[in-house]
């Protein structure tokens, strides 16, 4: 199944502009710039408390950014126009922009109290205005593409935590993002369930126009599907390559942030 | 000290009447406690201006002071002073519903501090309405959690109610304490009441009991 969403804008869909993130004395996020193309699939690796999942947080508008613009689609995320300056965005600005984002969250967060088609159907109708019966018709196409049709009225807690995030994972796109946000979505799982949810996001990525940011510690998923891969250190870029260059990259290079990254993967690599 | 059987089925009535006042009170309270506790709640939890810290003061000032010294105040200095002619009964559904609302609005308050940010995350991410948060995924989470709680201020309500018998409430005690004057069965009349009292509490406990075991599934 296929599923397109119309593009209206040509310049990047993501945009970083000198983006400050501090959590009182501590920085975060330094002076950080990039740009992510429309359906653009692109992964942030690194250590931990390197900044990756305050990205994504800042996108959601989970985070208050300190200093600097996101823009998404063009248009200033957190801020508006205002008198030819940028000012605070307010709550229906907010509301407005998000519309064009979701995202996934390592722990899965569904709502226990409402069955696995509520979960998926509960947005679209409550946020987008949907009426029921287009949302639900919508949901079970979802939950047929993650492989869960047959838990339309189960609770959350009878599934396993793959099954969750499949459930996650159908819940966002029924906002039909532009931009969908993966944050770690694997790691609470149980090793046995990681490449099933892999392979679904991998399949979603190639049939579909959407943009990923993905934070992930799987290293042979992000160089399976990312289109560039970014590596982070201490709020920094320190590298942004596509991921044949970064994972392979055989050149000797004297640059100590070559160095970092290599040391990153063999890590992480070893580990595996 | 002489066990009067006679007195006790001829008591029967009068403080059967006294104990179905005692538990419309003690119904009757709980809703408002329920009610406005959660009212209270939200208030504080959402920082509504100005009401937010009279909540603040008012649960401050409820806790601080005896639940009998408040059926005084409320019964023979404000009421008269509004001038509305509210009856001893409804004055007593009221103050205990009102000072009962002061602790179960606490309840409430763990019970939403208890959702896991994830929740409030996810309802953001999913760009759900600020009220459709409240009413869809919190609210449903947290409120079955605190049941048990608020069972057990019901409890504690029930066994507060012969207080009101300082206003004229007819309660079980009221009722108990006119038996023994007119009769002077006064051992028969109190042991009864009593041991209604003693009977209803133990059964309701039992009924909390089991509603934490099965929240605690939740």
């Amino acid at each position: 199944m296929s599923v397109n969403y119309e593009q209206s804008f040509n310049g990047p869909m993501i945009q970083f502009d000198n983006v400050v993130k501090r959590f009182g004395q501590l920085t975060v996020l330094e002076d950080l710039n990039f740009d992510v193309a429309p359906g653009e699939f692109v992964t942030l690796i690194g250590p931990s408390g390197s900044g990756k999942t305050t990205i994504l947080r800042l996108l959601m508008t989970l985070e208050k950014l300190t200093e600097g613009t996101i823009y998404v689609g063009g248009e200033p995320l957190s801020h508006l126009h205002k008198d030819d300056k940028l000012v605070e965005a307010n709550e229906k600005h907010l509301r407005e922009a998000r519309k064009k984002i979701g995202m996934v969250f390592q722990q899965f967060n569904l709502f226990p109290n409402m069955k696995v088609l509520r979960n998926i159907t509960e947005a679209p109708v409550r946020s987008l205005g949907r009426s029921r019966d287009e949302a639900e018709k919508r949901g079970s196409e979802l939950l047929e593409m993650v492989g869960l049709s047959d838990k339309v009225d189960a609770h959350p807690s009878q599934l396993s935590g793959g099954q969750q995030q499949r459930v996650a994972i159908a819940r966002a796109l029924a906002m039909e993002p532009k931009v969908l946000l993966l944050d770690e979505v694997t790691s609470a799982l149980d090793p046995e369930l990681v490449t099933g949810v892999l392979h679904l996001l991998k399949e979603i990525a190639e049939t579909t126009d959407i943009t990923f940011l993905c934070v992930t510690h799987e290293m042979q998923f992000a160089r399976d599907v990312s289109d560039r891969v970014m590596m982070f250190d201490s709020g920094h870029v320190i590298e942004d390559a596509h991921p044949d260059k970064l994972f392979t990259d055989p050149d000797p290079d004297p640059d100590p942030d070559h160095e970092r990254t290599r040391e990153f993967l063999h890590a992480v690599l070893d580990r595996g | 000290m002489v066990w009067d059987r006679g007195a006790v089925s001829d008591s029967f009535p009068l403080l059967l009447a006294g104990l179905v006042v005692t538990l419309e009170i003690t119904v009757l309270g709980s809703l408002l406690a329920y009610v406005l506790g959660l009212v209270f709640a939200l208030i504080r939890r959402l920082r509504v201006p100005v009401l937010n810290q009279a909540v603040y003061l008012f649960v401050e000032f409820i806790r601080s002071t005896p639940l009998l010294v408040q059926v005084f105040v409320f019964f023979w200095v404000l009421q008269p002073a509004v001038g509305l002619p509210i009856s001893a009964f409804a004055s007593g559904v009221i103050v205990i519903g009102v000072h009962y609302a002061c602790y179960t609005s606490e309840v409430y308050r763990a019970g939403i501090e208890a959702i896991p940010q994830g929740q409030w995350e996810a309802a953001t991410a999913l760009n759900l309405p600020r009220t459709r948060v409240w009413s869809g995924v919190i609210l449903p989470q947290s409120v079955p959690r605190v049941v048990p709680a608020l069972g057990n201020y019901t409890i504690s309500m029930f066994k507060e109610t012969p207080l009101l018998l300082a206003i004229g409430v007819q309660d079980l005690l009221n009722r108990a304490k006119e038996y023994g004057a007119e009769t002077f069965s006064v051992t028969e009349a109190y042991t009864m009441a009593g041991a209604f009292f003693l009977v209803i509490s133990y059964v309701a406990s039992l009924l909390v009991r089991r509603l934490e075991s099965r929240v605690g599934q939740l």
